[in-house]
């Protein structure tokens, strides 16, 4: 995109925040989201990465989406992953290797099951909405 | 059947030992017999960090969040939420509005986590990649505001009613910063991001470059505005990669867009930023060094006055600010000064990130407001100490700050409390120890790192610095004299008055502070030579009691250096000049045969 005005980028927030609307509206999409800071690389995020790839691909799940982010601050815990499926709480998971990715996979996302021992808390409420 | 409801049960340990498990087996079997086993499934989770209230249940998408829930209470659980929809009254959780006292009273906000996040609003929720996903995230709302809606006078009022204070360590009104820099005539100005995060311990800059880096970008822009400069500079020390990758993808996507470069949002306003690598020398945290080393001189500080805003980088005005200072004022700005006013207390507002690490079950990065206690960081939402042992004291500040004992667990902390128990905020690292750490040996850890990190430029902090390493390193081989402590009393107050910059000033804190507190502990090795946490090796030798021990040879299988020695079935032996003290004979021993002293 070229250099945005005043009414461009007001534009494009409010479609980017009606879009957000629309994906919890909707639902159609499953977003897993896995922490990337530093902390959860050296933990072993790429590893969870590569497990939730590979069990996507075999499953020939077509509308998930894998997403980065940074540190959730729950160092203890990492590498730690927020799955978002559609009809199911937003849940964040800690602790994850390829192993793990690959149940989250086929238990929360293709049956709509909790994966039991990994569940973590959300640490804070949200102060922009 | 599909499922209809989770039933999250905390799992943490706190909650485990007050009957987690028996709430847990009680639901299974009252799903069960009540016949909606199918519909419902039945999860152990994290520590919710709630543990005063624990053990906690939560009921989902009813979003029910039960507390001091009893085993006997799974059937109404059941029955009520799951089956019916309806929330079970008598166990539900209610906020305490206004907890924190007056000051506290954030509208509407289930607070039973504790943590509050301005700072991280976006750490972990967004692609740090996606400049897109900052936006919508009202990213670049309030660099719009101060373009085009506000005045530069109208952005220093807003700082000065939200009442936020530099986050680095020294806690300095960021409005007055600010204020001084722009109200100097100068043709140019700059803003200087500090992201030289060097305390042993600190890393919640890093993680915030790393999970949301527009927000730094944006709030020096907005600096920027205010004062009338063009140019920034984010110094940032090079042993974070990551963080430098994602900080110049961020600019790339916000020259892009036309947020970052000529002629901002067609506003006519031009602010560009570059990043300036550090090798990581601790004294480069130091504003004075900091700048120095930007223009591409040795890291040592000059004297202050003049200070940085009148006459800083390339000696124009400039504005300093660390990175979590910075990732604050989209919020203010956005939200409005009162609105952050509301939160903390009544002379630090706002909210602050800790670095918690140590001896912690849930270590981590929390943002509480100000005014939370240590006893809610340490004991709530850290979880309390691993393995069952006692609390024995918190390090804040790093190498500048001081310990603070479970005395005052129970202060609200903050920048002024902070200081009269004789510790300090710093950048927030927050290091706790227990029963097992040994007082002389960490201050001699954050000594030695002094040692180390000094510049050399001034004699109080190049000679003091390694004088105190002198007497903590003899206390620590039991060679202390009972003068020694007063000597090192009278050169840490010579320092603090006497060192050139913030480094030498705060470098005796530790040992001060620890000296009020632990005084007994260093007593105890200077005069009896024992170091009672078993930290101080040359104080610790290791026996076997003969009459405990059967002769199994664990302890002369596990011993690296092969100094035990003994018959099988017969009493072993450790040969006192070679043993290096490593403490695997004494983990090993099933049989308690072998003791520290």
């Amino acid at each position: 995109m070229a250099k945005m005005t005043l009414e461009e980028l007001r534009k494009l927030r409010s479609s980017q925040k009606s879009e957000m609307e629309r994906r919890d509206v909707e639902g159609k999409e499953t977003h897993i989201i896995v922490g990337m800071g530093t902390c959860g690389i050296a933990a072993g995020a790429k590893g969870a990465l590569d497990g939730f790839l590979d069990t996507i691909k075999k499953n020939n799940l077509d509308d998930v989406v894998v997403k980065q982010t940074g540190c959730m601050g729950l160092c203890y815990a990492e590498p730690t992953v927020e799955v978002k499926v559609p009809g199911m709480p937003d849940t964040i998971y800690g602790n994850v290797d390829a192993k793990v990715a690959a149940e989250i996979v086929e238990k929360h996302i293709m049956h709509k099951e909790l994966v039991q021992d990994h569940i973590q808390d959300k640490p804070a409420g949200d102060i922009i909405k | 059947m599909a499922v209809k409801n989770y039933i999250l049960v905390c799992g943490g340990t706190a909650c485990e030992s007050s009957k987690g498990d028996d709430i847990f087996n009680n639901l299974l079997k009252e799903a069960e017999a009540q016949g909606v086993a199918d519909d419902v499934q039945i999860v152990k989770t994290g520590c919710f960090g709630f543990c005063e209230k624990g053990p906690i249940v939560k009921v989902l998408p009813e979003q029910a969040f039960y507390v001091e829930v009893k085993p006997e209470d799974a059937g109404e659980i059941i029955s009520e939420t799951v089956i019916k929809g309806r929330m079970v009254d008598r166990i539900l959780y209610k906020p305490e509005k206004g907890a924190k006292g007056d000051a506290f009273d954030i509208d509407n906000i289930e607070f039973y986590q504790k943590q509050y996040r301005i700072v991280l609003r976006n750490c972990g929720l967004i692609n740090p990649e996606d400049i897109d996903e900052y936006i919508a995230r009202d990213g670049y709302a309030a660099l719009e505001k101060c373009l085009f809606d506000i005045t530069p006078d109208q952005i220093i009022e807003e700082l000065k009613v939200s009442g936020l204070r530099g986050r680095g360590g020294a806690g300095f009104p960021t409005w007055m910063k600010w204020n001084f820099t722009k109200q100097v005539e100068s043709d140019q100005k700059y803003i200087v991001c500090n992201a030289d995060e060097g305390d042993p311990g600190a890393y919640m800059d890093r993680s915030t470059l790393e999970g949301d880096p527009h927000s730094i970008l944006e709030a020096m822009t907005i600096a920027g505005i205010c004062v009338g400069a063009n140019m920034g500079a984010i110094y940032i020390r090079a042993e974070y990669p990551l963080a430098i990758e994602r900080l110049e993808t961020a600019m790339a996507q916000a020259r892009e867009y036309g947020l970052l470069g000529k002629d901002i949002l067609g506003s006519g306003f031009d602010f560009d930023i570059e990043l300036r690598l550090g090798a990581g020398a601790f004294v480069c945290g130091e504003e004075t060094a900091l700048l120095a080393s930007i223009e591409g001189k040795r890291g040592m500080p000059i004297p202050k006055p003049p200070f940085p805003a009148v006459k800083g980088l390339f000696a124009e005005p400039t504005v300093i600010n660390n990175v979590e200072t910075y990732a604050n004022i989209p919020a203010i700005l956005t939200k409005g000064g009162e609105w952050f006013a509301k939160i903390g207390t009544e002379k630090s507002k706002g909210t602050k990130v800790f670095a918690l690490t140590g001896k912690i079950k849930n270590s981590g990065l929390v943002e509480v407001p100000m005014g939370t206690t240590l006893r809610e960081i340490v004991f709530e939402i850290g979880g309390g100490i691993p393995n069952g042992k006692k609390f024995k004291a918190v390090q804040t500040g790093g190498p500048s700050g001081g310990v603070i004992t479970d005395k005052y667990l129970d202060t609200p902390i903050d920048f002024d409390n902070l200081i009269s128990i004789g510790s300090m905020m710093g950048s927030g690292g927050m290091i706790v120890m227990d029963e097992d750490d040994c007082i002389v040996d960490v201050n001699r850890f954050y000594m030695d790192f002094c040692v180390e990190e000094s510049c050399g430029k001034c004699a109080p902090c190049r000679i003091g610095t390694k004088k105190l390493m002198g007497y903590l390193d003899r206390f620590t081989q039991g060679k202390g004299e009972v003068e020694d402590i007063q000597k090192m009393k009278d050169i840490g107050e010579a320092m603090k008055k006497a060192a050139l910059c913030g480094l030498g000033q705060t470098a005796p804190n530790p040992i001060l502070s620890s000296l009020e507190h632990f005084g007994h502990e260093y007593m105890e090795h200077i005069e009896e030579g024992k170091c009672a946490a078993g930290k101080c090796k040359d104080l610790v030798h290791y026996k076997i009691i003969a009459e405990k021990c059967i002769g199994c040879t664990v302890c002369a299988r596990k011993c690296p250096v092969n100094c035990i020695e003994g018959e099988r079935k017969k009493p072993h032996v450790i040969d006192q000049e070679k043993c290096i003290k490593c403490g695997a004979c004494f983990e090993g021993c099933k049989f308690d045969a072998i003791i520290v002293s």
